[in-house]
């Protein structure tokens, strides 16, 4: 009252000190809520590095390159699930890069606004399907009706409707992180080369898919992992579930490195009595999560380029 | 110029500077760009078909019977009772954990963190999350939940859907921060700065005008969060491992996951459609479209939200 008026200082401004005290018990809140994922991935890390050691302790060296994946018999053969895996993923992506990028460049270069309020939203209700149903869908329609009526040799589990199927997993998300990156080429280029007299199919191909190779580059990583860690698909289609020999015959049955851990995880390898079987599953998801993560980060840093010359 | 061409300006400019040669090739090539798109819609078209002439006729024979059914080696008297209390327990628990810890942390990234390199990781890191291979958090779920939970307090049996459901909720974790980060970056900055004018602290601008501005933002995301947990099935053969699925020997895979402690919808159509018998086959699409069925409603519900409550500034 007696201080002389409109002479105000940071501290008039701060507010009560109890007002003070709950603004900062409520950042340390949030701020411990933002903890818990680094949390999070501290200990997956933390619990796969520690229990692949232990299986590597178990083990002899040479069990790792093995004739075949048969953990039961202290078989750890990795190329074998290597081989599995890349097949699979190959296949995915056969399908799934030439669908999605198709889809990516009609959606946002060719369809009319009204086409793609509709279309998109379907295109991404693909994503939201669990893999659980496209597993189902392989093993009764893809693998009899499809893979062996066009191949004759191929056996009923066998890699390529393993492949088929993360393929259809994985056109959504290819479809869609490419389309953004599409839609985010400047208008200006594109018209630059209408007005030079380029065609729409000219201006697509040579100055909106050049312009956006980073973001598309980093839709095909992110596919390429979202194949490489399905796992429904791979367990019911592809036939491993009871150990598999070294193979790159994609008509044939395989194992991958998601098929292996769930195929321990659901015991169908009878892995009950040896204890380095069931440490496997550790070493095997050290692996995957490893691939995986380097992708990520692979397909992140596309993006950020992208970003930067958008 | 010799040829007549009747129409708009527009078609008659366009036509003259194309010489009246269509482009064949480019329309192919569009014509292509469609075909890819259909045909990717068209393989969903088919699954769905497959899965419903399959499935249907179980779901009309058994009606509610289907529904509330406990499992059974027997297929005409099992049904989704046990699989589909599983599931949704899980999903209470997942909006219990994911929901406050992912729109917390959301919160903090994007209203009160610096754009400090300490930041930065934080939100890489959260992203790596999200492309991580679900079957890898099963194995976060069994380390962490199963082993560490039977070890501190003694809950063998019922601890299982405990397990599976944090094993859920951290799988979803990354995906609600993305999005709500998403919701809360769309909201303006004037809105912010309009209420800091008047006084507000931090708190007061995120508690009565940043998060009611992008609720519908965050709700939608967060019951799509709910949507993938609800479908994923890898994880959880992990978490529920350690219960079940090793304890019977030498039974089939069918047995072993219908002995197991608890079940989930996604886990009971992997079991029916293992077993080579077309009675169980039948099951298995019968679950699958009241899995989809489920879900439709869930993600209309998410859309609807979004619609009803949008705002674009």
């Amino acid at each position: 009252m007696a201080r002389p008026a409109a002479v105000l200082t940071a501290a008039d401004l701060r507010g009560g000190s109890a007002r003070r005290r709950r603004e900062a018990a409520i950042r340390r809140l949030f701020g411990a809520a933002a903890a818990v994922s680094v949390v999070i991935s501290a200990i997956i890390v933390i619990a796969l590095v520690g229990r692949a050691i232990d299986f590597l302790r178990q083990i002899q060296p040479a069990w790792l390159v093995a004739e075949g994946w048969f953990p039961r018999r202290n078989e750890f053969s990795i190329p074998t699930l290597a081989a599995g895996s890349l097949i699979v993923a190959g296949i995915a992506m056969l399908i799934a890069a030439p669908l999605g990028l198709a889809s990516a460049i009609y959606l946002s270069e060719y369809a009319r606004p009204r086409a793609r309020r509709v279309l998109k939203p379907i295109v991404e209700l693909l994503a939201g399907l669990p893999s659980i149903v496209v597993a189902f869908f392989a093993l009764t329609v893809i693998s009899p009706d499809v893979v062996q009526r066009i191949f004759s040799s191929a056996t009923f589990f066998n890699m390529m409707a393993a492949g088929v199927g993360v393929g259809i997993l994985s056109v959504s998300l290819v479809a869609t992180v490419a389309e953004d990156a599409l839609r985010a080429v400047p208008r200006s280029l594109r018209e630059g080369a209408y007005g030079l007299g380029a065609r729409r199919r000219t201006t697509s191909l040579r100055v909106v898919v050049p312009a956006a190779t980073s973001g598309i580059m980093a839709a095909l990583i992110l596919g390429l992992s979202r194949a490489i860690g399905e796992t429904m698909v791979v367990l019911i289609v592809a036939g491993g579930t009871g150990g598999s020999l070294f193979t790159v015959n994609p008509l044939g049955p395989g194992q991958t490195a998601t098929g292996a851990m769930a195929a321990l995880a659901i015991g169908s390898d009878q892995v009950r009595g040896s204890s380095a079987a069931f440490a496997s599953l550790f070493f095997v998801g050290l692996l995957l999560f490893t691939v995986t993560f380097v992708l990520n980060l692979m397909s992140e840093r596309f993006v950020r380029r992208a970003r930067r010359h958008g | 110029m010799g040829a007549v061409v009747t129409g708009t300006t527009s078609a008659v400019v366009t036509a003259q500077l194309r010489g009246n040669r269509r482009d064949v090739v480019g329309s192919l090539f569009a014509a292509g760009l469609l075909g890819a798109l259909l045909l990717s819609l068209l393989i969903l078209v088919v699954l769905l078909w497959e899965v419903f002439r399959t499935g249907w006729p179980v779901l009309a024979d058994r009606g509610v019977g289907f529904l509330t059914a406990g499992p059974s080696s027997v297929p005409a008297s099992a049904g989704i009772g046990a699989a589909l209390a599983g599931s949704l327990a899980m999903m209470v628990i997942v909006a219990l954990v994911a929901f406050p810890f992912g729109i917390g942390a959301a919160v903090y990234l994007e209203e009160y963190a610096r754009d400090t390199r300490v930041t930065r990781f934080v939100a890489t890191n959260v992203r790596n999350l999200a492309g991580v291979p679900s079957i890898v958090y099963g194995i976060l779920g069994l380390v962490l939940f199963v082993e560490v939970l039977n070890r501190v307090i003694d809950i063998h049996d019922t601890g299982s859907l405990l397990s599976g459901g944090l094993t859920l909720a951290v799988l979803v974790l990354p995906i609600v921060i993305i999005t709500t980060s998403e919701a809360l970056r769309a909201v303006p900055r004037s809105l912010r700065e309009a209420a800091f004018g008047v006084g507000a602290t931090r708190w007061e601008v995120i508690r009565h005008h940043v998060l009611p501005a992008a609720a519908p933002g965050i709700l939608t995301g967060t019951v799509l969060s709910l949507a993938r947990a609800f479908g994923e099935t890898a994880p959880l053969l992990l978490v529920g491992a350690v219960n079940g699925f090793f304890a019977t020997g030498d039974a089939g895979v069918i047995e072993r996951l219908l002995r197991s402690p608890y079940s989930a919808l996604p886990v009971q159509i992997l079991a029916w459609t293992t077993v080579p018998n077309e009675a169980f086959k039948a099951l298995a699409a019968a679950a699958i479209l009241v899995m989809m069925a489920i879900l439709l409603v869930v993600n209309g519900v998410a859309i609807w939200l979004r619609n009803r409550y949008e705002r674009t500034w």
